[in-house]
């Protein structure tokens, strides 16, 4: 067989990838149709909601559920006690004390016991019924706070041995990344600045609150409907923590309204199937927008030190970072992400991150784009602006001078291949916005962002109807238009058109193992399993041909979504196209698929960098964003309209935690702001155009040199935003978010 | 409590349901009636995910008791398309990637509609605080402004 499988990304003509076709899902979602979470009903429904702790910290002496079981119209309560624990797995486990709380609630918000009623009024009334008897404990929300000696405790003795002695158990793990010498580095430099910078948490703040469907017969099958970034995961988890076994339970995800890592675990789905199980009955669960923000995972915040040495003419001669990060009761917070990406765009000799990985009492917290990125590239990138500034250096040249390029042995260990920084550096400054006048009060940044971007498990099937019509099921929920991305590719390789192929997101029944949609993988990863389920359908479409000609099965290719006769056998049968392939299978072996299951390598990593004006009212200090600008590396953008939004959201996404987002706790170790009018997110009028720029440097490990897009760009933007607000005001603003009586206070500093 | 009969009308169709008194129009319209293109994403008037019209009049219908759409008229997203004849703002929604996810784009439409109603030919600053109640956390609302701009210019063309 001399199929052209190998067309090699860089000199490939694409007819389909790269073109602005519709998304499959794009009516459904226009007129109403298409199903979230909470959409989903059941006969015989019950609705379950929770009861959540009222305080930060404190030990669960008794809770007596016997009146809220007593009221008419009550099916079930679950407390702790109705699931096993877990005693082999403390990753496992702590998912499921986060999902219910065990001897202790550990944060404002707490899940301590489910109702699950015949109606919402009965359940609600049933929590007030529930007795919970507390033993108020000393609680911790700072993350510098909960490293000191005599902090209140969370948890005795889980540290890991990187931890030295003598700590606050509070302080799980320690990580140390880099090469070089830092004082000898430093000793060359001209100038040496030590700065710390501290963020607050943020929530991902998807519209869509969590929501799910359960439904568990005696005989121990189930079945599952839940919003989720990845419905595999779900099975898997919930199925080890209810003791069943994986094939046992079915999960369907529904569209999914929203996630940016905020739904790549479990918060609900163990609850509804334990209440269902208790009841026999399906479960319905849906959070209101209070509990998503008290009780599910915003992001870590932190305090970073950073020390940066730098020559006149802009050299970086030594970089250290030391990061600490609270990832809220449980161990796990993404500061080993931030201490691995923290100075990965540059090129540097001497260069060292430590990072720490810190408990207190908020709720867990759960990836969100990139996680732990844009924390320590605000603190790096505001270091290296500071520096270049002060030599009256052009911020853009400094971050060329030292940009990491191909073979830069990276601060976290690998040698780059090929990557695509530098070129979004020369693409801002030959772009206009870089030359553009600047008025009273405002302030042009620039900053540079890294993400390592993923591979993991995939499978895709690829079936060939008997019409010729194409179906991909793939094992990944579809958040950003990734259907449309997976039918493209698919027609490309087949040769025929998009709208031929449609794309759907399979249940958990029907394909293996496939990775959360999480770490930019999805059109990466289910991208390539597509185009290698569609070589695959090729490869048996041609030896079908070659059985209806009568000839070798390698002296067929196939070209332009048909077979053809190749070689010496050239011309002398006319094509047979997919359709006329199709039409035959019953009586050429039977019906044609292809799959593709793998765990890819090679995901390539992704640079951004991003340029922002701003303004700052010198009454108010509140910061207007004037003009935004976002430059980075796709490998090849699939869908470029997609690739934008990527590119806009995650700009967006990281101008609210540059300027408005915050997690506020009380003294009394409450959230003070559970909710969309005081945990404000950025709205259409706070905005202007997102400009975008893709830069397209193929990524070996793709068939068509595709990287993932959708983490790193909220990467810079929180460092952009602080170097523009900087300039604007005249005075650096160390500390996230810069709210008006922050940058107001910075102001009167001055 | 014995629930409160309620006679109304939504996209025109004549509808009658039971709710509770404390029952939102929100939970009526996709408990009662099963009609889930309005989504929940706050239940606090604060995201717009909910938008309905009331007699013509922009409202988060989680802020409105299902008791209060006696006798008024209600439209909804699933009113919106005539037949298998999308409306101009939700075809533009489509051509222009408007949407991500598209939890947020049944209440941006609405919302979208209601402005093109009232200001056939909005200036994006209008647009933008017409719609700043609505909040979309995909897409940093660039390509949302740009398909109601552009819906807005093909609605004037067209009358």
């Amino acid at each position: 067989m001399a199929l052209d499988d190998k067309q090699q990304y860089q000199t490939r003509q694409f007819k389909v990838v790269g073109t602005r076709v519709k998304r499959p899902d794009g009516v459904d979602k226009v007129t109403g149709k298409a199903r979230f979470g909470a959409d989903m009903s059941a006969p015989g429904m019950l609705i379950a909601h929770v009861l959540r702790s009222p305080h930060a910290h404190a030990r669960i002496k008794s809770i007596d559920t016997s009146a809220a079981e007593a009221l008419p119209g009550v099916h079930g309560v679950v407390t702790r006690a109705d699931f096993s624990e877990i005693t082999d797995d403390d990753f496992t486990a702590d998912i499921l004390d986060n999902c219910m709380a065990g001897d202790k609630a550990l944060y404002d918000g707490h899940a301590v016991a489910a109702v699950a009623a015949n109606s919402v009024a009965v359940a609600k009334r049933a929590l007030k019924l529930i007795k919970v008897d507390y033993e108020v404990l000393p609680h911790v929300t700072d993350v510098d706070a909960a490293m000191e000696d005599g902090a209140p405790v969370l948890h005795d003795g889980r540290a890991n041995e990187t931890v030295p002695e003598g700590m606050s158990p509070n302080v799980l793990a320690r990580y140390e990344f880099g090469h070089g010498d830092i004082e000898a580095g430093l000793a060359k430099a001209d100038r040496v600045i030590e700065r710390t910078y501290k963020t607050e948490a943020t929530h991902q703040g998807y519209i869509e609150p969590h929501a799910c469907l359960a439904s568990m017969g005696p005989d121990g099958q189930a079945d599952l409907w839940c919003c989720t970034q990845g419905h595999y995961m779900v099975r898997n988890t919930c199925a080890a923590i209810m003791g069943m076994e994986q094939g046992q339970l079915r999960v369907t995800a529904s569209e999914i309204g929203g996630g940016f890592g905020g739904k790549t675990t479990v918060f609900l789905e163990p609850v509804a199937l334990a209440l269902s199980r208790k009841t026999s009955r399906p479960v319905k669960m849906v959070m209101s927008r209070s509990e998503v923000l008290r009780a599910t995972g915003p992001t870590a915040s932190s305090s970073i030190d950073v020390r940066i040495g730098m020559t006149k003419d802009g050299q970086i001669t030594a970089a250290f970072a030391e990061l600490r990060y609270q990832g809220g009761a449980y161990p796990g917070s993404p500061v080993e992400f931030g201490s691995m990406s923290a100075f990965a765009p540059y090129d540097l000799e001497n260069v060292k991150t430590v990072g720490w990985d810190v408990v207190t009492n908020r709720p867990k917290q759960a990836a969100y784009r990139a996680p732990g990125a844009p924390m320590a590239a605000y603190a790096v990138e505001s270091a290296i602006d500071e520096l270049a500034k002060g030599f009256g250096l052009d911020p853009l040249a400094v971050r060329l001078k030292n940009a990491a390029r191909e073979g830069t042995k990276a601060s976290y260990g690998p040698t780059f291949p090929a990557i695509g920084l530098e070129a979004t550096l020369r693409a801002a400054k030959d772009h206009p916005h870089w030359a553009a006048p600047l008025g009273e009060n405002q302030g042009r940044g620039v900053a540079c962002g890294f993400w390592f971007n993923f591979g993991g498990d995939t499978c895709v099937t690829l079936n060939i109807t008997p019409d010729g019509t194409v179906t991909v099921s793939e094992g990944n929920p579809d958040i950003g238009g990734s259907r449309a991305s997976m039918s493209m590719m698919a027609a490309e390789e087949l040769g025929i058109p998009y709208e031929q192929v449609r794309t759907i997101v399979a249940d958990t029944g029907s394909l293996g193992q496939n990775e959360v949609t999480d770490g930019s993988r999805v059109t990466f990863a289910v991208g390539l399993a597509t185009i290698e389920s569609a070589r695959a359908a090729k490869r048996e479409m041609c030896k079908r041909a070659a059985m209806v000609w009568g000839i070798e099965e390698d002296a067929v290719k196939w070209e332009d979504g048909a077979a053809h006769p190749a070689g010496e056998n050239a011309g002398k049968h006319p094509p047979m196209t997919l359709k006329e392939i199709a039409a035959v299978a019953s009586n050429t072996g039977g019906p044609i698929a292809g799959h593709h299951e793998a765990n890819p390598e090679g995901a390539g990593v992704s640079f951004a960098t991003h340029m922002v004006d701003t303004e700052v009212d010198p009454e108010t200090g509140a910061v207007k964003i004037l003009r935004y600008t976002v430059f980075q590396d796709a490998g090849k953008a699939v869908h470029p309209d997609y690739v934008e939004g990527q590119f806009q959201g995650g700009a967006v996404q990281g101008i609210g935690w540059a300027l408005n987002e915050e997690y506020i706790y009380g003294d009394d170790g409450i959230l003070q702001n559970a909710g969309f009018l005081d945990y404000r997110i950025p709205v259409a009028s706070d905005l202007p155009m997102i400009d975008t720029v893709i830069l397209e440097i193929p990524n070996p490990g793709h068939p068509y040199g595709v990287r993932g897009v959708g983490e790193t760009s909220i990467v810079p933007p929180l460092a952009a935003v602080a170097n523009s607000v900087s300039e604007a005001a005249g005075v650096r603003l160390t500390q996230l978010p810069m709210s008006p009586p922050k940058v107001l206070s910075a102001l009167h500093s001055k | 409590m014995s629930k409160i009969h309620i006679t109304t009308s939504v996209n025109g169709d004549p509808t009658e349901f039971l709710c509770e008194a404390d029952e939102t129009l929100l939970d009526a319209l996709r408990d009662r009636l099963g009609m889930t293109g309005a989504k929940e994403g706050c239940g606090t008037g604060d995201c717009g995910a909910c938008s309905v019209t009331v007699d013509g009049r922009l409202v988060c219908s989680c802020l409105m008791l299902g008791a209060e759409a006696e006798g008024r008229e209600i439209g909804t997203i699933e009113g919106m398309a005539e037949g298998d004849q999308l409306h101009p703002l939700q075809r533009k929604f489509i051509e222009h990637a408007a949407l991500q996810c598209g939890i947020c784009t049944p209440g941006l439409l609405v919302a979208a509609k209601s402005l093109l109603e009232k200001h056939p030919d909005p200036t994006e600053e209008e647009a933008r605080y017409w719609l700043a109640g609505n909040l979309c956390r995909c897409t940093g609302y660039d390509k949302i402004i740009r398909a109601v701009m552009d819906a807005a210019q093909e609605m004037r063309e067209a009358s």
